[in-house]
């Protein structure tokens, strides 16, 4: 059975219809993080998040206090929000903005407080056109109610924020092509090292990029306390998360659940929950952690929703977003699929990447709508072994970003545990469920 | 002479002086260049090159790298299908196929009557409603074929205006509040620690 005993940290007020509204914020104790924040020391709000073992939301998992830890000290430092919320399958970032914006532009307050920071940015999809409006809404809101702006609340503590729109690139959800988006450039990840923008990041002046969800999290650990939060959950992972279910379920959606506690199986099969597989049909395979993860089996529905537990089987929780695929499913359109959509959302910088990614969809294409061939499964590997080499998990890298070693995972995983249905496909000349 | 229209050359300025640096206002311009004319003219980008201190060229190789800006005419509407994995499980390749009947136009194109446009996009992060359709950047949560013609329907008869406005992600964006510090302190600010980074700079070579 589901844990459903945790509080909800960041999805609170989302059962209102008003959730998006000030007055109703307000009323939920809004802003009262941000006031108990600035009556204490920058250093204590920041070892207090430090405490509560966050792992940033937004894929990496990496402890958001570290990176804060990391900023290099200068005149002039940047806080961007990550929420260009493009990894398939991942739409927890879209919910808590649209129904949640004010938490978001409070927790950015606490954090560029924490961190003596007074210019943030929120990069939000520009697909996401009621979010843009609603997050400009709570900006505007937290002008006019003193909590955002010059010597807030009285304090002397000054923080403006901009709410800047991409433009449709998935590659700006990695931190350095966003610092270039941010800067009116195309979205190119930068050369590492330095790894961390923390050293040289937007206007090459330290900076700390982190996701929305993660910026969510920050009310509920100042009213609570970073040890509250450090409670929930288990072993590395603490506190709730957002995770975001979809595919062949018949309750898709956001759930906002305690970390380890749940399984796999919980979330898909509980009635509270996903409710099961649609047509009550048995489940083939599942995603765990965006499009990038390799994919679980049946055998593994009864892994907890846990950072390291997901990441000892040789996969990732990620971006938090769960994909179920049914016995009819066809894995090898699946794979296929999102092969094609890093074919088109590589940048071209590195060519692994760029020419990897086209060669490998357009093998899978063949594969899927007729012409595929028996060697072209050592082919297909042969190939993804040419852009993580090893074909190992965590992937090594060949390429200036992430984008190009996540590229095999869906291929690998599929031909790994679906060989059947590739041979299938090859003497059926296409795919046998059409 | 602006060859943007004065309401949105305004927005444009006032965007430019949020930035401490004004080619970081570049993507949100560019939207705005593209709600005049619903895709980016020459002459749109040439005036955000001039409100950005960059080339057209520059523009043009910025511009050309993001999926959302159009650099030929588009139709009133753009109707996105997203075919990515949440969706292709739920049918969005059926869907958007029928959707190149019903507008009677291919993938990529546009319609006879210049009003839509149709695009097969990634994913849109809307996956618990799946397969995910946007028109003109709004979900309108339509799943099935029936309900895609119904919305078409609506849409040639302007009945959908209100909900679904013409392009542009940041028509109803409206910055109302600002630093409550005079804008010219703030900058007066930036300059004094750019200048004190940069004696320490120039001291470090040393």
């Amino acid at each position: 059975m589901a844990v459903l005993t945790a509080p909800k940290i960041v999805s609170s007020r989302s059962q209102y219809a008003d959730s998006h509204s000030m007055s109703r914020y307000l009323a939920t104790d809004g802003f009262t993080a941000l006031r108990k924040a600035l009556s204490m020391h920058p250093e204590a709000v920041a070892a207090e998040v430090d405490s509560a073992s966050l792992l940033g939301r937004g894929g990496a998992g990496f402890p958001a206090g570290r990176k804060w830890s990391m900023l290099r000290k200068a005149p002039v430092s940047y806080l961007v929000v990550n929420g260009d919320e493009s990894e398939p399958a991942t739409f927890k970032d879209h919910y808590l903005v649209e129904r949640e914006p004010h938490q978001l532009v409070e927790g950015v307050t606490i954090a560029a407080y924490a961190l003596q920071v007074s210019q943030a940015f929120i990069y939000l999809r520009g697909e996401f056109a009621l979010g843009l409006e609603r997050l400009q809404q709570a900006v505007n809101d937290a002008y006019d109610h003193g909590a955002l702006g010059s010597d807030i609340f009285g304090s002397g503590f000054s923080l403006d924020i901009i709410v800047h729109p991409g433009a449709g690139a998935y590659i700006c959800g990695e931190e350095t092509a966003l610092i270039e988006a941010l800067e009116g450039k195309r979205g190119f990840p930068r050369i590492k090292p330095p790894y961390f923008p923390a050293a040289i990041g937007l206007y090459g002046q330290p900076t700390v990029v982190n996701n929305v969800e993660t910026m969510a999290n920050m009310p509920w650990i100042v009213n609570n306390g970073g040890a509250a939060f450090a409670a929930l959950g288990q072993g590395r992972s603490a506190g709730t998360r957002l995770f975001a279910l979809s595919g062949r379920v018949k309750n898709p959606g956001v759930y906002e659940l305690e970390m380890v506690k749940n399984t796999f199986r919980d979330i898909i099969f509980d009635p509270a929950l996903g409710g099961g597989i649609v047509g009550d049909k048995k489940i083939k395979a599942f995603i765990p952690g965006g499009v990038s993860a390799p994919w679980f089996t049946p055998e593994q529905l009864d892994i907890p929703l846990g950072q390291d537990e997901v990441a000892e089987q040789a996969s990732m929780l990620g971006s938090g977003s769960i994909v179920v695929l049914d016995e009819d499913s066809c894995v090898v359109r699946a794979a296929w699929r999102i092969t094609k959509f890093f074919s088109r959302e590589s940048c071209g910088q590195c060519t692994p990447c760029r020419e990897g990614s086209g060669w490998l969809e357009r093998i899978m294409y063949r594969m899927e709508h007729g012409g595929g061939r028996r060697e072209d499964l050592d082919l297909l590997l042969d190939l993804c072994d040419n852009i993580a080499p090893g074909l190992s998990w965590p992937p090594q890298q060949t390429t200036i970003c992430v984008l190009g070693p996540s590229i095999p995972s869906s291929i690998h995983s599929a031909i790994t545990n679906f060989r059947d249905d590739f041979i299938a496909h090859v003497e059926h000349n296409g795919c046998p469920h059409d | 002479m602006s060859y943007l229209r004065p309401d949105i050359r305004q927005r444009a300025d006032e965007l430019v002086s949020l930035y401490p640096q004004k080619r970081s206002a570049m993507l949100p311009l560019l939207h705005l260049a593209q709600e005049q004319d619903g895709y980016l003219t020459d002459k749109g980008m040439a005036e955000v090159a001039e409100l950005t201190g960059t080339s057209p060229a520059e523009v043009r190789g910025t511009a050309s790298f993001y999926d959302m800006f159009h650099l030929e005419p588009v139709g009133k509407y753009v109707v996105g299908v997203c075919t990515n994995i949440a969706c292709l499980l739920a049918g969005g390749e059926e869907l958007l196929d029928h959707a190149t009947k019903t507008l009677g136009c291919a993938v990529g194109g546009t319609s006879a009557d210049g009003l839509f446009t149709l695009e097969e996009t990634e994913c849109l992060a809307d996956c618990d409603i799946a397969p995910v359709v946007q028109v003109n950047h709004r979900y309108v949560r339509t799943t099935t074929p029936d309900a895609l013609d119904a919305l078409v329907s609506d849409l040639r008869n302007g009945r959908r205006d209100d909900e679904i406005p013409p392009h542009g992600t940041l028509i109803r964006v409206r910055r109302n509040g600002g630093l409550r510090a005079p804008r010219a302190q703030v900058a007066a600010e930036r300059e004094a620690a750019q200048t004190a980074r940069e004696a320490r700079a120039a001291k470090e070579t040393k």
